[in-house]
């Protein structure tokens, strides 16, 4: 178990301009973060400012819509929806829906009764929680008694708290007035294609208007659902955000064209996953040897639909029951077991209390991202890099090396810091490399970075990054993100400058089979 | 006959427990059950036994071949 994050207050600096310069980084929320410059590199061709007002105050506390509120906010899962109306072939049933979960896990199911009050047990432990989401373990509107009933229930009890649901569309136009009843803000939809032929090689069937339906003519079907569903969220001023699986040599071209037309659509984001597949699941693709894309593959793309509209580069895949700030999973408190024991007080007085503490906590980082910033003002040079930072959040380097269960991945330039995505690297791993030495496999997941920023490392890793080429970086524990990472970075150009170290570029890294799991 | 659910492949994920025209299916110790007097094999209701369909896990809803054909009365 984790440590409640510090929230300690640093320099609280001015206010007036700040609130700018959040709304700036919302129009970023994407890609996380970029740089202060007045034309975005991840904004859409709608250019600067795409983001109105009413969505950004919708989003900003968002952990699942922005990796920067992820570090100060959590959202929480719950498992009502076991069925599913359809069959995709990275997806075995008898775990969670894969759509949003990572491959190969199982959640714990409730009822909307236990659903509630798990969620307002949380809400009293965590204060930062603020989100509610149903995305299984099979589709929320398959389910649809449970799911609105859920809802329901929790708006309630707990109006403070967002609600969101992910789906595969198959069903959703069915219940779009519901979800405009019940205020849910946020519905994700998983879109892997929008050309039948290329959804026939990833659903082998649906089940619609009591038939199972199969091949080329149900991919027509539910692509036609979809999209339909998302015209009805976007005019009845939903959020809407849009989940593709990349499964490369099947969809991953053709993922250019999903994310134009989710994009004249009105979806507001769009979150490229790579596909996680291994016989082990055993799923089509897991046996079929389909394999998932390196994380250059995923950049690539990434960065191809960029230019079309905001990119959500930070989603982990986490399971249908998780609870938590990035990449910790705090499940295990909150057993159906450990709740009906719980004694629950929810008070909305100390969480408000709470989340504004988080609030200053965000504008000073703001405030010291500028001041990096402004170091490399000046600065001219095509040199960009990757580099991995442990953190545990509060938007810090807070993370021991041995420790970090992922690292988080900036690409550095002189325009500024872009978030890239995140690497897990943590132990619990079913499939992969489970048996190995860690080193060995955090040096993978992080092998296209240039350096690694941690709160400290001990010696032995020290000399075997070193080794592989990878700087560790520990001067800067317990600072801003990317403060630091800019003071390194002019540091580093220095170095190239006066001829001290030589600029080369990396390999490639691994993406991180298996799903989020406490040990 | 009636449908039966192999107890050993069902992942009592109840997708076709609200699709039984007849409200045959129902979750007995963490698996579904169909109970076989109840069961038309959804003649007269759909084209296809709406149990077989909506299930994930392949050869789970069978025939079972113990049970007398249902017969629809006209
Ligand atoms: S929609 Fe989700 S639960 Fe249904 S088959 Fe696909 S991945 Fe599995
Ligand atoms: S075959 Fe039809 S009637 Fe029989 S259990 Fe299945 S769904 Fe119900
Ligand atoms: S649909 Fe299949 S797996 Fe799901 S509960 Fe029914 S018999 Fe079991």
């Amino acid at each position: 178990m984790r440590k409640a994050i510090d929230v300690s207050i640093g320099v609280v600096q001015e206010m007036k301009p700040l609130d700018k310069v959040m709304q700036k980084m919302a129009e970023h929320k994407g890609c996380g973060m970029s740089a202060g410059s007045g034309k975005a590199s991840c904004g859409s061709a709608a250019g600067q400012g795409d983001l109105a007002p009413e969505v950004w105050e919708k989003v900003k506390n968002h952990p699942c819509y922005s990796e920067e509120a992820h570090h100060h906010y959590a959202r929480m899962h719950v498992a009502v929806a076991p069925s599913c109306n359809m069959q995709c072939n990275y997806c075995n049933r008898k775990y969670d829906c894969a759509n949003e979960s990572r491959p190969g896990v199982v959640s714990e199911k409730l009822t909307p009764q236990q659903a509630t009050r798990k969620v307002l047990a949380v809400a009293s432990a965590i204060p930062q929680m603020t989100v509610l989401g149903i995305a299984g373990p099979g589709d929320p509107l398959a389910n649809p008694e449970k799911t609105f009933k859920t809802f329901e229930l929790i708006s309630k009890a707990a109006p403070d708290i967002k609600l969101c649901l992910s789906t595969n569309g198959l069903a959703l136009p069915d219940h779009v007035d519901t979800i405009k009843n019940l205020n849910v803000d946020h519905v994700t939809i998983t879109i892997n294609m929008i050309d039948p032929e290329v959804g026939a090689e990833i659903y082998p069937w649906i089940f619609y208007k009591h038939r199972r339906i199969k091949g080329r003519e149900a991919a027509k079907i539910l692509t036609e659902r979809q999209l339909q569903g998302l015209d009805m969220l976007t005019e009845r001023g939903i959020l809407c955000k849009v989940n593709s699986v990349m499964i490369p040599g099947i969809n991953d071209r053709h993922l250019v064209d999903v994310n134009k037309a989710v994009k004249s659509r009105g979806a507001f984001l769009h979150n490229i996953m790579p596909l996680i597949s291994s016989p082990e699941h055993g799923t089509v693709f897991g046996l079929t040897g389909q394999r998932g894309p390196s994380a250059q593959e995923l950049k690539d793309l990434q960065d191809s639909c960029e230019g079309q509209m905001n990119m959500m580069r930070h989603c982990r895949q986490c399971r249908a029951d998780a609870v938590g700030l990035l990449g910790e999973d705090r499940s295990a408190e909150f057993t159906t077991e450990k709740i009906m024991a719980m004694d629950v007080n929810y008070d909305a007085d100390t969480r408000k209390a709470y989340q504004q503490m988080v609030e200053q906590e965000r504008r000073s980082k703001v405030a010291a991202r500028q001041d990096g910033l402004s170091q490399l003002a000046g600065e001219t040079s095509d040199i960009r890099v990757l580099v991995a930072v442990a953190t545990q959040g509060s938007g810090r380097i807070n993370e021991h090396f041995g420790h970090a269960r992922e690292f988080q991945v900036y690409e550095l330039s002189t325009g500024g810091a872009k978030f890239v995505g995140h690497r897990r690297v943590d132990l619990y791993c079913r499939g992969g490399y489970g048996e190995e030495d860690s080193l060995p496999t955090v040096i993978r997941a992080i092998n296209d970075c240039h350096a690694v920023f941690v709160a400290k490392i001990g010696g032995c890793p020290r000399g075997e990054l070193i080794q592989a080429g990878i700087e560790p970086v520990d001067r800067y524990a317990h600072e801003f993100i990317e403060q630091s990472a800019f003071a390194w970075f002019k540091g580093y150009l220095d170095r190239v400058k006066r001829a001290e170290i030589r600029h080369a570029a990396r390999g490639d890294a691994d993406i991180r089979q298996g799903a989020y799991v406490v040990a | 006959m009636a449908y039966k659910i192999v107890k050993s492949q069902c992942t009592a994920c109840a997708a076709c427990e609200p699709e039984c025209p007849n409200n045959a299916i129902r979750e007995k110790d963490g698996t579904f059950i169909i109970k076989p007097e109840k069961c038309t094999e959804c003649i007269g209701y759909f084209d296809d036994p709406q149990c077989v369909a909506v299930c994930p896990v392949e050869n789970t809803c069978i025939i079972d071949a113990g049970c007398p054909r249902y017969q629809a009365t006209a």
